[in-house]
């Protein structure tokens, strides 16, 4: 089992070698200078060039590769071009964010997921299971921004409940160690400020988490009524096991091996495909960063925002195979 | 004469379809006694599986629907309540299936699985549950049984696991143990090792056995009485002895001449013409007329009762309505 995983760690560097080389040319074949952009439409042709000296963008490509790579191995993914600050030290405060705020959404999506699948699955044909599928069928279907606009709308101006946008009681901050706020506000003993932060990630959570949490309620409920029908579950019965362990025992385990893979790359995606939400609920994530990065040409940024997402999809999808061996021991990683 | 363990007295096992309400038992009635092996006999589709999940109270509800009485230990269990038949099931009625590839759970080992039972019904802890486990595992005459517990069924061979259920379903000493075709998805050599361990194990416990099966050489070995079955109901039953030296019921001729017989050099073996009717299909009359070669018009249109012999077996055919003993028709049927 740990050589599979230091070997499945290995074969992830030409994934990623791969991924650097991808986004570094669709990157450069983007139209638009990054110097033009910095200095503004008045700025001469001479000034242009200087700044593209001092950038190193007017070297041959090969070279900025290179040297870019290099740096990767380093630990350095470069520098921004508009804040002049190194990306390394200036991504994790986003990235936390980002990850709080898909953790958060990813607890509510399989939480409530997985049990409405299963409890669909059990009384099939009930009127639970119409109203989950159809919930369910509505979620898959529901567009974010529109959920996290009517969430904002009804749940924080209507009803007052629940706060619109931000992480954090912003007047009065906590002084950050992990920039994962749920922890930083415990570290610092600000009980307070921790109910806050959740008050904060509920809204966006819900926003976040609707979509993963319906494919994961189907793909239970399929999973689940496949699993149920076999002769182990009747043999389960026969031994005069209660039905609640004969679903939640014998028949989730079995079940929940394609669920797994589901949540794998739901989890991936929610990484990157929370700039909806965060722009909705203003929310300092990788996808906020990124995003503001790509309108100002900010290629050091965009790759490393691109790179970093990456080695976590890949990373999630290793976590996920290894759990495949976990859960069926019919899988055996020679 | 002791009392039956099980009495079944006009049990009648119906499904709910499109086309509306389906019996697949009849109305049937046999009783077990104690430490006797019973066999039912019949084709596929006779409503033999159906009669041995009425027993243990795993119709599908609510498609199925369970009428008449099953006598066991003075209750009926056609009427009893879920907890109560839960009690009953894997602990004094306990059962093993046809197919041993997949009735044991892949995902669990088979200490684990062998165990619940004992932790279900005598609220054992894991080490005594463990111990007695591998006490069992023993007495089916499984090798290395201390290991065995720690594997899971994919590392076991059809016979193994089949054995494994056999322990599993012996495990709380059950009075009752209905074996569904334990030998028919096993190699003709492991069919023979399973009825023998059967065989010793229903000799030491005192254990019932209801063996259902389709080959008359494993009731010949096995059981003391057979119920034969066509088309839900029961069309003859009797001691083993007289079913096979002198069957009454031409679909019981048909079925033993069916077999093949090593010494008799034949073109074509023998098979009794058509198929079992579909469960709703027949309303009127003998249900096996229309294959049978001695069907007089009454067959077609009036039920026969089961009528008993002095021997006491019992035949449900128009052709013996005026017979007193065996024998009348036996020169005209063969």
């Amino acid at each position: 089992m740990l050589s599979y995983t230091l070997r499945r760690i290995s074969s992830l560097i030409p994934v990623l070698l791969g991924m650097a080389f991808i986004v570094f040319f669709m990157i450069r074949a983007i139209p638009g200078d990054p110097a033009q952009l910095i200095l503004g439409q008045q700025a001469t042709k001479s000034s242009i060039e200087a700044l593209n000296k001092e950038l190193g963008l007017d070297r041959p490509w090969h070279t900025q590769f290179l040297e870019y790579l290099g740096g990767i191995f380093q630990g350095d993914l470069g520098m921004s071009l508009k804040t002049k600050t190194p990306i390394s030290e200036e991504i994790w405060p986003y990235l936390a964010a980002t990850i709080e705020l898909s953790v958060v959404a990813m607890i509510i999506a399989i939480i409530i997921g997985v049990n409405a699948g299963i409890i669909s699955a059990w009384f099939q044909n009930s009127w639970f299971d119409y109203t989950a599928m159809v919930l369910a069928l509505i979620g898959v279907s529901m567009p974010i921004f529109w959920l996290g606009l009517m969430e904002q709308y009804i749940v924080s101006l209507q009803w007052d409940l629940l706060p619109t946008t931000g992480r954090d009681n912003i007047r009065d901050p906590v002084e950050a160690i992990t920039h994962l706020y749920l922890i930083d506000t415990l570290l610092n003993g600000r009980v307070d400020q921790f109910i806050e932060v959740i008050r904060h990630l509920i809204l966006p959570g819900i926003a976040l988490g609707t979509i993963p949490m319906a494919i994961i309620a189907r793909m239970t409920r399929s999973s689940m009524l496949e699993v149920m029908r076999s002769d182990y579950i009747r043999t389960a019965r026969a031994k005069g096991m209660k039905m609640f362990w004969v679903v939640y025992k014998h028949s989730l385990k079995n079940a929940m091996i394609p669920v797994v893979t589901v949540i794998g790359l739901q989890t991936g995606l929610l990484l990157g495909g929370a700039i909806l939400t965060e722009t909705i609920f203003g929310w300092p994530g990788i996808g906020t960063y990124i995003y503001e990065a790509i309108s100002y040409r900010d290629y050091p940024v965009i790759q490393s925002g691109i790179l970093v997402i990456a080695t976590i999809f890949v990373l999630i999808n290793l976590v996920v195979d290894l759990l495949y061996a976990a859960i069926d021991p019919r899988i055996k990683y020679k | 004469m002791s009392h039956p363990v099980i009495d079944v007295k006009g049990l009648r096992t119906s499904f709910k379809t499109d086309d509306g309400e389906i019996p697949v038992v009849n109305s049937i009635d046999f009783h077990i006694k104690p430490g006797e092996v019973l066999g039912i006999v019949g084709e596929s589709g006779c409503g033999k599986s159906v009669t041995s999940l009425s027993l243990m109270g795993l119709v599908p509800s609510p498609t199925g629907k369970v009428e008449g009485e099953i006598l066991f230990n003075g209750d009926n269990l056609t009427r009893a309540s879920e907890s109560k038949m839960r009690k009953i099931r894997g602990n004094e009625i306990a059962m093993i299936f046809q197919e041993p590839m997949t009735s044991l759970n892949p995902v669990f080992t088979i200490g684990e699985q062998l165990t619940e039972a004992l932790r279900i019904h005598r609220n054992w802890n894991k080490k005594k549950a463990l111990a007695r486990a591998v006490e069992m595992l023993k007495q089916v005459g499984l090798p290395r049984a201390e290991e065995l517990v720690r594997e899971y069924p994919h590392q076991l061979s059809g016979g193994m696991r089949q054995r494994v259920m056999i322990a599993m379903a012996m495990i709380c000493e059950p009075k009752l143990l209905i074996a569904d075709e334990p030998t028919t998805a096993l190699d003709v050599t492991i069919q023979a090792q399973i009825l023998e361990l059967m065989k010793k194990l229903n000799k030491e416990t005192d254990t019932a056995i209801m063996l259902i099966t389709h080959d008359l050489g494993v009731v010949a070995e096995m059981c003391q009485r057979v119920v034969v079955m066509y088309a839900g109901r029961i069309v003859e039953e009797g001691d083993v002895h007289s079913i096979f030296r002198n069957p009454k019921h031409p679909y019981t001729v048909g079925l033993i001449q069916s077999v093949p017989d090593m010494r008799v050099k034949k073109d074509r073996l023998y098979s009794i013409p058509g198929n079992v009717p579909k469960p709703g299909s027949i309303q009127l009359g003998c249900h096996f007329a229309p294959r049978c070669p001695h069907a007089m018009d009454r067959c077609l249109t009036e039920t026969p009762s089961l009528k008993p012999f002095e021997n006491g077996q019992q035949v449900r055919c128009w052709l013996y309505e005026d017979a007193k003993g065996a024998g009348k028709h036996d020169s005209a049927i063969s």
